[in-house]
């Protein structure tokens, strides 16, 4: 009872004190307290309530229990990452996404593989490709190089489309300055075209980081070995060990909202001229 | 459009080439492995016609998925639990669910986010970083616990379609509803409009094209999840169902004709809201 | 019949101008410290007046605009809308607003999107398709109610946006560069048409533009603003006729008030 109340309280009082912090004029600083009050609030909840109504941990395990655990087994957790992000995702993510760019540039000089391979490139990014799995499991085998396979086919039509459609955002009129100089392809490639296309290509980039994360985990629930994220999540729900699961899910939060910013912050530095990156 | 077709029908064409030839290749092995056991020699012919129609294939060439889709939809009585029709039906009644519910509360929040300011910062970064997580994972979780309370069936299914075809709709329609330039909401101020008239004669109207991408991208994302979803149950019916035990057994042909189907039912989906999209955007005057 | 009376009874005998501003001041916060909009800025409107606000960006025109519009709010000074303050007027919805883009509603056919303001005011059906008729004929745009704005040339989405302001019958009509976007030919006809349009119904109009031939064509009274911080330089009243044709632009009178407006603009740059 006494959690419930806290629960109740720390909601309140968590509330109460954004809003007086959303009424005053937005800086940096409630830009980045408000939501943390918020989170940390939500988890504040989360502990009263789950101690209040006293939910076996079977169903939800309270977040102390979470973080205990997850401080006992970074053994576990370190070797599942590695399994899992570094040689599944990663290896995938960067097979995936140069070849899709290398692919893109081929494309690009033909107009009709162009006109061609748009439609169904974004025809295919709308598929369920994660479905590809198993197919890949049984070809690769259950090592972390059918993970990396199904990483490239998730994340190639992304990359590909976002590379071909940046390729064409040149202008005209600055194609046309590139002709008066008697540019060439490549000179066009590299001073114009490259340069103007790069806010779509990190737009696939950052795209393509998520699903990454996403295939890699999810290709281990068609078989792996006996590590992995992906793995450790659906066996320990079969052991009934939340707790350890729940830990894994913040380590793939964490790696995931890692991924993105890496690819966001490198983003920035490259095309800092582009409006969406001035205003912010 | 239309001068993209012959380009598109041969860029697919070329897949379906592509496709053929990797199964002769892929298959090759198994093909010339009993060739030797039974010591016959292999011709090219032969050695084609024998990738081609081999019973577990590595990869099973396009008409051989072609059969057996045909074999287990039109063939097939629906009831039965071989029919693909039967099995898509599963998935799709659990993506729809989750779709409808995931849609109704992403755009009930995103009306709270751009009307609340505590809401908007306090939420609004959660939800945005919350994209980049790979929420998908937690979905054997999901299934397990709410079984574990006693609720099984199509609901668990529906709830991590719901889970994560809600995100997109509510970034997609916070965009949208402040889509209206500042120029528009002084307009609605010198007319000194009231905050529902603002919503829905113009914050409303001018977020439906977002609406619709953010739907679009919401019912692959729903799809997927519902196939995911199928997938720690002990594999009894659904799409990922088929996909899961096709893979256990190696029946690689039953895996391409579930992952075909599926790929129909997405392109199916995300085109009735194309659809949509292009008759009320038409209507409206925004296409 | 009762109300209108006692209306022009009222009129008769009220003194104050329409729009009054007295020593009205605005500071904008930013980033590189407090931009001065607006210093010291004193003006009376009377009615039926046309009142052109000159000058280069940044002097303040438009800010003094959207003070009268109760869509900016001054740090200090005084200012009433039809003797009340710009936010009492706003609601009783005394005057109509003219953006520099149309900003038409694509979803809305024209005639759609002048019963737009009707019908967030609640006029009856009937009483706004009456208004509608009655401003698109005012505006020359009869006819093209059914139509959408993406079917109309850019001058006449202008003339649409100028009938959606009129049409509640606000007396004040206040116009922010509405004919900036749109080349010199279209210009001048909608000039034209405007003051016909003034003639014909007596409004009280403030207008911005960045544009002298426009602004003394136009207008009764010329306000000359200058930039850093943003103040009043000159008041020109304007000695042409009521009754302007466009060739009213090569007589000397007209010549001679546009080189005062065009010093008026030079003398607030010479402090730069």
């Amino acid at each position: 009872m006494i959690w419930l109340i806290f629960a109740f309280g720390v909601w309140g009082l968590g509330w109460w004190v954004n809003t007086r912090l959303a009424a005053a004029p937005r800086t940096r600083v409630t830009g980045l307290v408000v939501p943390l009050i918020f989170g940390i609030t939500l988890i504040a909840i989360w502990e009263g309530v789950v101690r209040g109504l006293e939910i076996s941990p079977v169903l939800l395990p309270a977040p102390s229990m979470i973080a205990a655990r997850f401080v006992a087994s970074t053994d576990i957790l370190w070797e599942d990452f590695v399994q899992t992000v570094i040689k599944g995702a990663l290896s995938g993510y960067v097979l995936g996404c140069g070849s899709a760019f290398l692919v893109a540039i081929l494309v690009d000089r033909y107009d009709f593989l162009r006109q061609g391979l748009l439609p169904v490139g974004n025809f295919v990014a709308a598929l369920p490709v994660i479905g590809m799995a198993p197919i890949l499991v049984m070809w690769f085998g259950f090592d972390w190089q059918s993970k990396a396979a199904v990483v490239v086919v998730m994340v190639f039509f992304p990359m590909l489309v976002n590379t071909v459609q940046g390729l064409a955002d040149s202008s005209a009129m600055q194609r046309d300055l590139m002709r008066t100089y008697a540019a060439g392809y490549w000179a066009t490639l590299l001073k114009l075209r490259l340069p103007a296309a790069m806010p779509f290509i990190f737009n696939g980039l950052k795209i393509a980081s998520t699903l990454a994360l996403i295939g890699a985990i999810v290709a281990e629930f068609f078989g792996s070995p006996i590590r992995g994220m992906g793995f450790r999540i659906s066996t320990s729900v079969g052991q009934l060990a939340l707790d350890l699961v729940w830990a894994e899910i913040v380590v793939a939060a964490v790696v995931g909202s890692a991924f993105y910013g890496i690819v966001a912050l490198v983003e920035r530095a490259v095309t800092f001229w582009h409006p969406s990156q001035r205003h912010s | 459009m239309r001068q993209s077709v012959l380009p598109v029908l041969t860029v697919v064409a070329g897949i379906f080439v592509i496709w053929y030839l990797a199964s002769i290749w892929l298959n090759a092995a198994w093909a010339y492995d009993k060739a030797t056991r039974s010591g016959e020699e292999l011709g090219v012919v032969a050695l084609v016609a024998d990738t081609w129609s081999q019973e577990k294939p590595k990869l099973p060439a396009p008409h051989q998925v072609g059969v057996e889709i045909w074999d287990t939809t039109i063939e097939k009585k629906i009831t039965s639990k071989r029919s693909l029709i039967y099995h898509s039906w599963i998935t799709l009644s659990a993506t729809l669910l989750g779709f409808a519910l995931g849609t109704g509360l992403g755009i009930a929040l995103a009306v709270g986010i751009v009307y609340n300011r505590t809401m908007d910062m306090s939420v609004m970064p959660w939800v945005i970083a919350s994209q980049t997580i790979p929420i998908l994972a937690i979905a054997p979780m999901i299934i397990v616990v709410l079984n574990a309370v006693g609720i099984s069936g199509l609901l668990p299914k529906a709830m991590i379609s719901m889970y994560l075809s809600f995100f997109p709709v509510v970034v997609g329609m916070v965009k949208g509803l402040r889509s209206p330039d500042a120029m528009q909401l002084d307009q609605m101020r010198t007319w000194n409009a009231s905050p529902s008239q603002t919503f829905w004669r113009l914050r409303l109207p001018s977020s439906m094209p977002y609406l619709f991408t953010s739907l679009k991208i919401g019912m692959a994302a729903s799809l997927v999840g519902a196939i995911v979803g199928e997938l720690p149950t002990g594999a009894v019916a659904g799409l990922g169902a088929r996909l899961l035990a096709g893979s256990y057994y190696g029946q690689t042909i039953q895996i391409w004709s579930a992952l075909i189907m599926a790929a129909a039912l997405a392109a199916a989906l995300v085109a009735i809201i194309g659809l949509l999209q292009r008759v009320t955007l038409r209507r409206m005057g925004m296409a | 019949m009762i109300v209108e009376q006692l209306k022009d009874a009222t009129e008769f005998h009220r003194v104050e101008p329409v729009i009054s501003a007295k020593n009205l001041d605005l500071t904008f916060q930013t980033n590189d410290g407090p931009v001065h909009a607006l210093k010291d800025v004193s003006l009376q409107i009377g009615k039926g007046e046309f009142v052109s606000f000159i000058g280069p960006s940044g002097c303040g025109k438009t800010t003094f605009l959207r003070c009268m519009a109760d869509l900016e709010h001054p740090t200090s000074g005084e200012i009433t809308v039809n003797g009340v303050s710009p936010e009492e007027a706003r609601k009783a919805r005394s005057y109509g607003y003219v953006f520099q883009a149309a900003g038409l509603y694509p979803w809305r056919t024209i005639g759609g999107n002048i019963r737009l303001p009707l019908e967030i005011m609640g006029y009856s059906k009937h009483d706004q398709a009456e208004r509608v008729a009655r401003v698109l004929e005012l505006v020359e745009l009869a006819g093209f109610e059914k139509k959408y704005p993406w079917q109309l040339s850019g001058g006449m989405q202008q003339r649409a946006s100028i009938a959606r302001a009129l049409a509640f019958d606000a007396d004040i009509l206040l116009m922010d560069e509405p004919f900036g976007a749109l080349d010199e030919i279209v210009r001048d006809h909608l000039n034209e048409q405007l003051l016909s349009l003034w003639a014909r119904t007596e409004k009280t109009i403030a207008f911005v533009t960045h544009s002298i031939p426009e602004a003394v064509y136009l207008s009764t009274k010329i306000v000359v603003m200058s930039p850093r911080p943003g103040r009043i330089t000159d008041v020109i009243e304007s000695p042409l006729p009521k009754e302007r044709p466009l060739d009213i632009r090569d007589t000397p009178e007209f010549l001679e008030v546009a080189h005062r407006v065009r010093e008026g603009l030079r003398a607030g740059h010479l402090d730069d």
